[in-house]
């Protein structure tokens, strides 16, 4: 019995706590019917180890509405799946929610579910599952319906997330840096013998030894050399000197220069030198090179939409792929869905939730006639509504066709390593060519070694290593604090930030709506019901949410109703006078505090009120710390009736700015920017798309990284706000190190240079210069990130 | 000391091995799941007349 007790507590399914209901199964508690529905699915194919492997491993299945018709619609199924012909099936699917041992196990195990199923695996840093099945026992509509039985809803977007980034990067960079990598270690070895001195009767060694070092070269040269050679071409051609310059030029001389020695019998040639540059660029680049695979930042509004709509036609519903809806079309959206287009409401009591298109907090209740804007989402009952402008052009998408979204990205941000490399280039272009005319006048020989010993010498490897390697240390701390960013060069791009601009709902508060109502006041059980009976007459949002708090309560008579729009309601309720409304409404002195507030009156005594508060996300408090140094200011698309309690963060009113379209926040960022202001805009809902993109760093603000969030450069989680200005400072230690890593990098070159200009550059010098100079930088940026990091209480 | 025109062009051969397999291994996208091998090795097979529990 006491066991009993324990258990009851929380869901053996999802380990929450089994307030609101209790279900038992197999005498097991469950809190609500969705999570016993996955149990027993799962212990009637005998699964029952996935609850072994970790406790409460399962999301919560409180809704339970499948919505997958649109999946019998053969030209949607064509887009998501990878393979079909008359037996088989093939589809990969992006299904947020794994997480762990327990999702890997469990979705490997799909055959024992349903034998159609062939194969089923999982790519857990993806969350990703591939399936292969049978056409003749299931079709996609069932494997996606199993799937969601089981607690695992695949996320079904058109503009496919995963797959495109899959597609993106095929540049083979691994096998050109297997390639150099095998060059690189066999030269070596093969140069030992020259290093160690040849005597007279090995000469003939030597040639061949010279011949093995070309051959090896060769592939070095031609595969893994070529982008440098075609990215310092192409801009050169832009005017551009960039870091990739110097190193192609470094490239091009160490090859002609092993190639001329050997050939002419003059030395061993700079083969190892050669390939080990290549090799550790190549390395470079592939840790520069980092993604998310769960995380997209290039999302937009269709992502945000669903995949299709049910249309009304004839009587009948049928789904309709969201791309082919036409205007004049009869839609239905039902409970939780979102409306894809600008559309007329015909039927259905709509209320509906725009918190993450406008930034408004409350629901709105819309009449029937009126026009319903895009993205909002229904709560409540299903509508019918006929649309009046195609998806791309309604209110909300519009915004999408602004320049921001058009313009090149290129120039944004423009990183420390290509404002040096522009000066070392034309430096080391000086010294070289001096060394030339120096020496040209005595001695021809000497002059073209001096000058070709300059470009091998100073050729920027170490340079070229420094960023990458910092940058990809630092984004690795920034990841284990949930802060991912979308390349290494949003890190040098938040270092510069000096002005901050903040969204309100879902960015300082948390969620979308009001979470917290307070209740100031004690009811007795006769004021209660009077209380619940008004409001249950009201279809205002703040009504339905007092209604909720005061719980089912017995319906009393009322008489004289009246609805005073933006003021309050009144009515007799059981021969008594009751008003509930807000403040002005109360006609009698009462504290104005911070939020919404609802004030209720009855028989002219006043009982108390309701204040709707939004809770604030926690660390705001050290985020405004920061505020000598930064500018802060509030762009919010909601009302302003949260002016106060924001005024104690943001101080005076010119920094806080409400009723902003997504145009005008959008606007807003431009009008600072041209003000010379480095702009991070921190938004999370769709109407900052706008502002995110043309901010010099967009930062999108979410609660779950897996959740939709706008297209950004960077993703927060909501648990991290509180750690912005560490983000901050660690951002400029990081930047700092790479300027110390130039600098060791430079007194390197200058060593060898001291020696190149004079002529006499021995290639076992070059040979062990280089790496040594790059295990250097790589070990000094990897500690000294780390300590910054430490110091920065991030890791 | 003409052995070792043959022993270099052994190693070079067998290294030349190495690096087929290293590229057979990545057309074959056997590193493009790096990390869930390393969790599905530690979950268990259970007998399939087991499960009816």
């Amino acid at each position: 019995m006491a066991i009993d007790t324990i258990t009851q507590s929380t869901c053996y399914h999802c380990g929450n706590d089994c307030t609101e209901g209790h279900y038992e199964f197999d005498q097991k508690s469950f809190c609500c019917v969705g999570c016993r529905g996955v149990y027993q699915v799962l212990s009637q194919s005998g699964l029952c180890n996935y609850y072994t492997y970790n406790d409460h491993p399962g999301a919560n299945r409180a809704r339970i509405d499948k919505r997958f018709e649109y999946l019998d619609e053969p030209k949607i199924v064509n887009d998501l799946i990878d393979y079909t012909d008359d037996k088989i099936t093939v589809v990969t699917l992006y299904i947020p929610y794994i997480h762990c041992s327990s999702c890997i196990w469990l979705l490997e195990q799909l055959n024992r579910i349903n034998p159609a199923i062939y194969y089923s695996r999982i790519d857990f840093l993806k969350k990703q599952i591939n399936v292969r099945f049978s056409n003749d026992g299931m079709n996609l509509r069932q494997l996606v319906e199993l799937l969601f039985d089981i607690g695992y809803e695949p996320l079904i977007s058109l503009q496919d997330v995963v797959k495109k980034q899959v597609t993106g990067q095929k540049d083979n960079l691994v096998r050109k840096i297997a390639v150099a990598g095998f060059c690189f270690g066999n030269v070596m070895l093969i140069s030992f013998p020259e290093y160690l001195g040849l005597s007279e009767y090995e000469q003939t060694f030597r040639q061949f030894f010279g011949w093995l070092n070309i051959l090896f070269s060769l592939p070095v040269v031609f595969s893994g050399g070529t982008e440098y050679f075609v990215s310092a071409w192409n801009n050169l051609r832009n005017k551009v000197l960039n870091i990739d310059f110097p190193l192609a030029l470094g490239i091009a001389v160490l090859f002609i220069r092993t190639l001329a020695e050997i050939l002419l019998h003059t030395g061993p040639g700079f083969a190892d030198t050669l390939c080990g540059l290549v090799f550790f660029l190549l390395v470079g680049k592939f840790v520069q090179r980092k993604t998310y695979y769960h995380i997209s930042f290039e999302r937009d509004y269709r992502s945000f939409f669903p995949v299709a709509v049910q249309v009304m036609e004839e009587g009948k519903e049928r789904p309709l792929p969201l791309s082919e809806l036409k205007v004049g079309q009869r839609i239905r959206i039902r409970h939780n869905e979102i409306i894809p287009a600008d559309a007329i409401l015909l039927q259905g009591e709509a209320l509906i939730d725009f918190s993450f298109v406008t930034g408004e907090s409350v629901p709105v209740s819309k009449t029937l006639g009126e026009v319903v804007y895009a993205g909002g989402r229904q709560t409540g009952e299903a509508l019918e509504l006929e649309v009046i402008k195609p998806v791309s052009q309604s209110y909300l998408t519009q915004l999408w066709n602004n320049e921001a979204f058009t313009r090149q990205q290129d120039n944004r941000m423009r990183t420390f390593s290509e404002t040096v490399s522009k000066y070392f280039s034309i430096v080391l272009l000086l010294v070289a060519f001096g060394s030339l005319f120096f020496w040209i006048s005595t001695d021809l020989a000497r002059g073209l070694s001096a000058f070709t010993a300059v470009l091998i010498v100073a050729c920027p490897c170490a340079l070229a290593l420094s960023t990458p390697f910092t940058m990809s240390a630092a984004l690795s701390i920034f990841d284990r604090n949930f802060f991912y960013l979308k390349n290494t060069a949003v890190v040098e791009q938040l270092a510069r930030i000096n002005t901050i601009v903040l969204d309100k709902t879902g960015t300082i508060t948390t969620g979308g709506g009001i979470n917290a109502i307070a209740k100031h006041a004690e009811f007795t059980d006769l004021e209660k019901q009077i209380i619940y009976s008004l409001c249950s007459n009201s279809s205002h949002p703040l009504s339905r949410q007092i209604c909720q708090v005061m719980g089912e309560q017995p319906r009393l008579n009322i008489s004289s109703y009246q609805e005073i729009p933006g003021k309050g309601i009144s009515a007799w309720v059981n021969g008594h006078q009751v008003k509930i409304g807000s403040a002005s409404f109360m006609h009698k002195g009462v504290d104005v505090n911070a939020g919404t507030e609802v004030h209720i009156m009855i028989d002219d005594n006043y009982c108390g009120a309701f204040i709707f508060k939004q809770s604030f996300r926690n660390g705001l408090k050290e985020i405004f710390g920061l505020k000598p140094q930064y500018k802060f200011y509030l762009l919010s698309g909601d009302q302003d009736h949260e002016r106060k309690a924001m005024a104690e963060f943001f101080g005076e009113d010119g920094y806080m700015h409400f009723k902003k379209s997504p145009q005008e926040k959008l606007d807003f960022v431009k009008s600072l920017q041209l003000a010379d202001r480095k702009v991070m805009m921190i938004g999370d809902g769709l109407n900052d798309s706008g502002a995110l993109k043309q901010s010099d760093l967009g930062v999108a603000i979410t609660d779950d990284v897996n959740n939709f969030s706008p297209g950004s450069d960077a993703i927060l989680d909501g648990k991290s706000l509180c750690k912005l200005p560490a983000f901050f400072r660690f951002s400029k230690d990081t930047v700092n190190i790479i300027h110390i890593s130039f600098l060791i990098s430079l007194t390197y070159n200058l060593i060898g240079l001291s020696y190149a200009v004079t002529g006499n550059l021995s290639p076992l010098f070059a040979a062990i210069l280089m790496p040594l100079s790059t295990a250097t930088i790589i070990s000094f940026t990897s500690i000294a990130t780390h300590v910054a990091a430490k110091k920065r209480k991030l890791l | 000391m003409s052995i070792i025109y043959f022993l270099i062009g052994c190693s070079i051969i067998l290294a030349l091995v190495f690096l087929g397999a290293f590229f057979w291994a990545q057309r074959h996208g056997q590193h493009d799941d790096l990390y869930t091998p390393s969790v599905r090795i530690l979950l268990d097979d259970q007998p399939a007349e087991e499960t009816k529990k």
